[in-house]
């Protein structure tokens, strides 16, 4: 049997197997992916971003158990960030996960960061179809919601949850970075600590200043309710908004996590029920696109940068004889002529 | 493609809560250029054989100090044939008697690593058990 068949059929070594494929970009994967791809489309994407330590995969055990109870079938990629130093990397999220281990339902795979040009998002988006593919029926993907790429995991989600803590600092720090922008659901997660109110005014404040800002000629728009949630303008293509809700959690304990299951159904049902799960379906697909594009483009102007005819034109460059601008030009037609020409 | 990092899982099988030794070792791992999935304290034979299936590891390492390696040595490694999992190497740190050393090596143990053990030479047997 392909590998593909056993994937689709369930067998979670074969899975685990074209993780590893994919996470290792072998000449394989882009086969794989293309064949697996019709086979995708059936889990709910789910999105989980926050700053180390807030507590994410505390919060996916909880919710997790939730899921087990009605019988969903759970696929997680807890993604944490590579040493800069060693590129080596220690993945502890399932420290967090115990009560999920050893469940047959529950298929959990770590990844680092790696610090592939771009790749991570096109890597984790891979990731996502495979454990669709798997036939799991919540696809939940952690990550430190620091760098561009990862907010671009964050909001290739279908639902986007991102969690802050009382403490504030860096964990709004966070949230300025552009993630709120991309949260369906906020969660105050460690709401045992002390000013929990507070984070809470200060994030609405947030919010805010955001919407202000925004309103100078951008086609987005936030609003606040007097409730404790925020409309996020993405989700205005059906004039029908999504309130953003403001949850508190206590992840150890599972206080507040029945709430978040709640409004994570709540929101899969509405993307459903608008239009705004194609428009997110079409938008992932186009980033995916892209970054396939930008990949194999960058694999083929990389062998190129070896040939002779730019090697050449990087002697003259320093003999003085053409500038590197011009000399780059140059390469770019060579490449024009010669690779691109080819496959006409 | 030998360049990617070798990806392996660290685990302390059974009730021992000695973690020192692992999380040092884990450590060392990953500077070394490693990916460690750590799981932490009490995990079962059946979770960390089913962990290092997920996670597709080039190799497993466990701690145990508490004196039950060889039950749980064993046990390990007969889930590992059972799930056709036999190839990855599996290595044994922590309090381990002399006297043991070989009957675990005979299990198919790729090395029993004892306190005092530099983490340099326990990087190099990972790279070499690996390849
Ligand atoms: C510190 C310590 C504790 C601390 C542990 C703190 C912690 N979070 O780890 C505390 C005080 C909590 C503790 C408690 C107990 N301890 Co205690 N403890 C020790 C002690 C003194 C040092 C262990 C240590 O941390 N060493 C430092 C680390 C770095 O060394 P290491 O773990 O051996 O690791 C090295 C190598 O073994 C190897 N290695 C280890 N793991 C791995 C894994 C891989 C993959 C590889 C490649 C290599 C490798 O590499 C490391 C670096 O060289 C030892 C005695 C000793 N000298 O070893 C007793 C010892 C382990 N404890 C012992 C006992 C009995 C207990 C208790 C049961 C005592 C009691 N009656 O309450 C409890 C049980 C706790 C529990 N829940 O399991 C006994 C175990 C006896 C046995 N196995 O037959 C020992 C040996 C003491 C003794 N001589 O009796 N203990
Ligand atoms: N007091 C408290 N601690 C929590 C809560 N949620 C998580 N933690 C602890 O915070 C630490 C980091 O949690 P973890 O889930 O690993 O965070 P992550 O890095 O975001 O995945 C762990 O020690 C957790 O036990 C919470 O709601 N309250
Ligand atoms: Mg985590």
């Amino acid at each position: 049997m392909s590998l593909i068949q056993q994937i689709i059929g369930g067998d979670r070594r074969a899975l685990a197997q074209a993780l590893t494929l994919i996470e290792n970009d072998d000449h394989n994967s882009q086969n794989i992916l293309a064949n697996l791809y019709r086979h995708t489309g059936h889990s709910h994407i789910i999105g989980i971003t926050g700053i180390p330590g807030v507590g994410k995969s505390t919060l996916i055990n909880s919710l997790a158990k939730l899921m087990r109870k009605r019988d969903d079938t759970l696929g997680l990629l807890a993604i944490d960030p590579s040493s800069q130093f060693s590129q080596g990397a220690i993945l502890g999220d399932r420290i967090r996960m115990r009560d999920l281990l050893g469940d047959k339902g529950v298929f959990i795979r770590s990844m680092a960061t790696r610090g592939v040009l771009g790749g991570l998002s096109s890597t984790a988006s891979a990731a996502v179809d495979i454990l669709d593919a798997a036939g799991f029926d919540r696809v939940i993907v952690e990550t430190v919601g620091v760098g561009q790429s990862e907010v671009d995991i964050a909001s290739n989600a279908q639902t986007s949850i991102v969690v802050l803590c009382p403490g504030l600092g860096d964990s709004i720090q966070a949230a300025k970075s552009g993630l709120l922008e991309i949260a369906d659901i906020i969660v105050i997660n460690k709401s045992d600590y002390p000013k929990v109110n507070l984070t809470k005014s200060y994030l609405h404040e947030m919010i805010d200043i955001g919407r202000a800002a925004q309103t100078r000629g951008s086609e987005t728009q936030t609003t606040i309710s007097d409730t404790h949630s925020v409309s996020n303008g993405n989700l205005d293509t059906d004039n029908s908004l999504w309130e953003v809700p403001i949850i508190t959690t206590v992840a150890t304990t599972g206080e507040g996590v029945g709430d978040l299951f709640e409004q994570l159904l709540a929101h899969y049902n509405h993307i459903k029920s608008t239009g705004e799960m194609t428009r997110r379906r079409n938008r992932r697909l186009r980033a995916i696109f892209e970054s396939q594009l930008r990949k194999q483009l960058y694999t083929k102007l990389s062998q190129m940068l070896s040939e002779d005819y730019c090697l050449r034109q990087l002697e003259v460059i320093m003999e003085g004889e053409t500038d590197p601008y011009t000399a780059a030009t140059n390469c770019i037609k060579h490449f024009e002529t010669n690779y691109i020409g080819d496959e006409e | 493609m030998s360049d990617n990092p070798i990806r392996i899982l660290i685990a302390k099988p059974g009730l021992d809560g000695h973690d020192r030794g692992a999380k040092i070792i884990a450590r060392a791992l990953r500077d070394a250029g490693m990916e460690v999935i750590y799981t932490g304290l009490r995990q079962s034979p059946m979770m960390i054989v089913e962990a290092a299936m997920q996670e597709d590891v080039n190799a497993i390492g466990v701690s145990i100090l508490s004196g039950a390696h060889q039950v749980l040595v064993t046990r390990i490694i007969n889930l590992l044939n059972e799930k056709g999992l036999g190839h990855i190497p599996l290595l044994v740190g922590g309090i381990i008697p002399e006297n043991d050393v070989d009957e675990l090596s005979q299990l198919g143990v790729a090395g029993v690593f004892g306190p005092g053990t530099s983490t340099s030479e326990i990087v190099a047997l990972v790279q070499d058990v690996v390849s």
